[in-house]
């Protein structure tokens, strides 16, 4: 680190913390073109919604396609603020304070849009309803409708605890922020005044809430792994689908807060708090997931391949070799491999490389969803005959492709919201942390 | 309890803190008593209503243990169902005392393909959608080819029914997978549980749905079709209450299918009318289950495609075209 922390005071911590909470041109220009964008694809899903799922590329066969590898993927990137917060926080890492938040918002913000990502995959979504009504244990569906509304609830009080002081710290400063949003944080701080009984409270609130955390973000994707592995097909049918669902999460998650970590050092100028030590230590995280996720792939694949039962053979030849060959190696060297091994340099865990690299894992990452779900259903153990040809191989419609864009800018919306009306760096706990003398109440 | 602890507390802090959590649980008290009491009266007071419409005039009955009662004549309700409320109750009961089964007989398909049509007749699907198909297979680069009709094998097991998320589709006692398409929330779990691929979707408008407006839903026929849901082989579950064999088994010119009860060991030949042993006709002949070793314990059985009575010929029928 280049400056004396020690030297930062409590004013300054403050305005550097929250100098971006404003409207400003940039902002209506971004929250403009993500809702028009999200109308556009709006309007795509009222076309599904009027005359059926037909409107996509599913069919008979292939009948989950981009919406469910979609729904996966958001799972996925969500388990993200189980690893930072709860994982990391609990064996006690320390420099993991300023990421936090951008975890929690990342997590908060892709399990509240998988729920609705899934229903897009409905066939009758306004039955939607039924589900709770006449749900029925046996069924993994009612497993993770479960387990991602717990996580949702857990992370989204993980957010909001931590930002009681912040908000309290807020409203009571100096600090310019619109009326509005002044009476939001009044009422939101609980009038929290600091005070030891309070923050012992909150602090073991956190506490409690980050272990719930664990065993929840396990269950959400290991029960989504489920929905897959309690089938009999070949490419699902396997018994580490739940932990390597898991650590694929994690790979996706890792790369997607290290691209937001970027994204808000550059732009709310937070060089002095997001240093070269968060990124290249988040590097080390993505490069630790993202071994684990390779020892399951070797597992996954190899295993099977070894014995090459008939199904298994036909899946392996198609994703090894066949149709889906280059993406499959894409995703395998291009998404995995290669991230590795410049990873394993300090050179590339400067914000720049490893920027990069997040963003190819990512991209990577949505596609072997897509490799996951999709390959297996192409090849069922019986053949496939008497059909259209549409039937035989899937492809993805324009109206699928804009319905499965909408839950992405969806996302972008909840994250440029939440980290454009609070700081998105927790005050309270770097004020402490940084040692700044007193922090003020008036 | 609560009320000594409390006050035995020296600490003054803590005594602070006791007296919180003691107001808080007379206050969640408080509030639960009140939901209770208001929830209480809202149904005497529904109750009250439900009397005061009574007519007072009482009719005298016979119960079913033999006891004379008086009931007021608006509480009277007929015990008999009709209509599409009788059909769903009958629809997830079954045929009492029955346990259905077919048997496939692959020496006699030569893929004349009319079952599959009057399949796709009685149940308003399209070309393209299948609850009857014939296969061309081949198990092995050597072993001679041969034309096999698949349909839903009615598992013991069922993997799609274990999976489904609202009971929309269900196991009856005599043997029968059917689907519920009121309750189907279009979720395709069950075709991707299903290892024998016999589920197909309504992606688009049902065949003809304009014209089939209004009909009454027969769970058992799986008609109308509806846009969203899920269909499949119902062993032609309607035309069994009517004593009569399924769609595709009467279709068949060749001979191939058997259809009948377990329970009474009894299968007849959909186009000769003969009667046989179910256990007879499996032992003479080799009969087997498609992916036994998958555990979904089928009740479509297979008797082996040996002293073909046709040649096998590739299937030269048109591909349906695209939806």
């Amino acid at each position: 680190m280049t400056m004396d922390d020690n030297k930062l005071t409590f004013e300054k911590i403050t305005a550097d913390l929250t100098h971006h909470i404003r409207i400003n041109k940039g902002f209506v220009i971004w929250m403009g073109f993500l809702t028009v964008s999200l109308l556009a694809c709006l309007f795509a899903y009222s076309l599904q919604l009027r005359t059926g799922l037909g409107v996509a590329g599913i069919r008979d066969y292939v009948t989950w396609g981009l919406y469910l590898s979609n729904f996966v993927f958001f799972v996925a990137a969500s388990l993200i603020g189980m690893l930072v917060s709860a994982v990391l926080g609990l064996i006690g890492m320390k420099w993991i304070t300023p990421i936090t938040r951008i975890a929690e918002t990342i997590a908060v913000a892709f399990a509240a849009v998988a729920g609705l990502v899934i229903v897009s995959d409905m066939g009758r979504p306004e039955r939607l309803a039924y589900v709770f009504i006449y749900g029925r244990p046996q069924s993994p569906i009612l497993w993770d409708v479960t387990v991602i509304v717990t996580y949702f609830v857990l992370s989204l009080m993980l957010l909001y605890l931590p930002l009681i002081a912040d908000m309290a710290i807020i409203h009571n400063s100096k600090v310019a922020i619109p009326s509005w949003l002044r009476s939001i944080y009044k009422r939101f701080s609980l009038n929290f005044t600091d005070s030891p009984e309070q923050n012992r409270i909150i602090n073991r609130s956190i506490r409690v809430l980050l272990i719930l955390l664990v065993p929840a973000a396990l269950s959400i994707h290991t029960v989504t792994s489920w929905l897959f592995a309690v089938t009999s097909r070949a490419g699902w049918d396997s018994s580490i689908f739940g932990p390597y669902f898991v650590s694929g999460a994690f790979v996706a998650g890792s790369a997607a807060v290290i691209i937001a970590m970027f994204f808000f050092r550059k732009n709310y100028k937070l060089e002095n708090y997001l240093t070269d030590l968060h990124f290249n230590n988040m590097g080390k995280v993505l490069a630790t997931v993202s071994l684990v996720y390779l020892y399951f792939n070797i597992n996954e694949y190899l295993v099977p391949g070894y014995k090459l039962k008939r199904a298994d053979a036909v899946h392996l030849q198609e994703l090894l070799a066949g149709r889906d060959a280059l993406l499959f190696w894409m995703v395998q060297i291009g998404g995995l491999v290669i991230p590795i091994l410049f990873l394993l340099f300090r050179r590339f865990r400067k914000p720049v490389p490893v920027l990069v690299i997040s963003i190819a894992v990512l991209i990577a990452a949505w596609f072997k969803r897509y490799l996951i779900v999709i390959p297996t259903q192409e090849h069922p153990f019986l053949p496939i005959q008497h059909v259209p040809q549409n039937f035989v191989h899937y492809s993805p419609t324009l109206i699928e492709s804009m319905i499965t864009i909408a839950p992405f800018i969806l996302v972008l919306i909840i994250i440029t919201l939440i980290s454009k009306f609070f700081p998105v760096i927790p005050l309270h706990e770097t004020a402490v942390e940084k040692g700044a003398e007193h922090i003020r109440f008036e | 309890m609560e009320e000594n602890n409390t006050t035995n507390f020296s600490n003054e802090d803590e005594k602070s803190k006791g007296s919180t959590r003691r107001n808080f649980l007379k206050n969640l008290g408080l509030a639960g008593v009140g939901v209770a009491t208001g929830a209480a009266a809202l149904y005497s007071g529904h109750i009250f209503e439900a009397k005061k419409e009574a007519t007072g005039e009482s009719k005298v009955l016979l119960t079913q243990d033999g006891k004379l009662v008086s009931v007021d004549s608006l509480e009277i309700k007929s015990h008999i169902k009709t209509g599409e409320e009788l059909r769903e109750s009958q629809g997830r009961e079954g045929i009492p005392g029955r346990r259905w089964v077919m048997v496939t007989d692959l020496s006699h398909c030569r893929n004349a393909r009319k079952c599959i049509n009057a399949c796709q007749d009685a149940h308003q699907l399209r070309p393209e959608q299948y609850h009857m198909n014939t296969l061309q297979m081949q198990d092995a680069p050597n072993t001679a080819p041969y034309n096999m009709p698949k349909n839903c094998q009615h598992c013991d097991n069922p993997p799609c029914v274990a999976v489904c998320p609202v009971d929309a589709t269900f196991k009856r006692p005599d043997g029968i997978v059917l689907i519920e398409n009121d309750r189907c929330i279009g979720c395709r779990f069950c075709m991707a549980a299903c290892p024998y691929s016999a589920r197909i979707f309504n992606w688009i408008e049902p065949k003809d749905a304009a014209s089939h407006q209004g009909q009454d839903y027969n769970v058992e026929l799986n008609v109308p079709q509806k846009l969203g849901t899920i269909s499949k082989c119902l062993f032609s579950a309607d035309r069994l209450r009517e004593g009569k064999l399924p769609y595709c088994v009467e279709a068949c010119p060749n001979g191939v299918y058997y259809f009948g009860d377990e329970n009474e060991d009894a299968v007849t030949n959909g186009t000769t009318k003969e009667t046989v042993r179910l256990s007879k006709l499996l032992r003479d002949n080799g009969g087997y289950q498609l992916m036994p070793e998958l555990g979904t314990r089928p009740r479509v059985y297979y008797l082996p495609p040996k002293n073909r009575l046709f040649p096998f010929e590739e299937a030269k029928d048109a591909t349906p075209e695209k939806v």
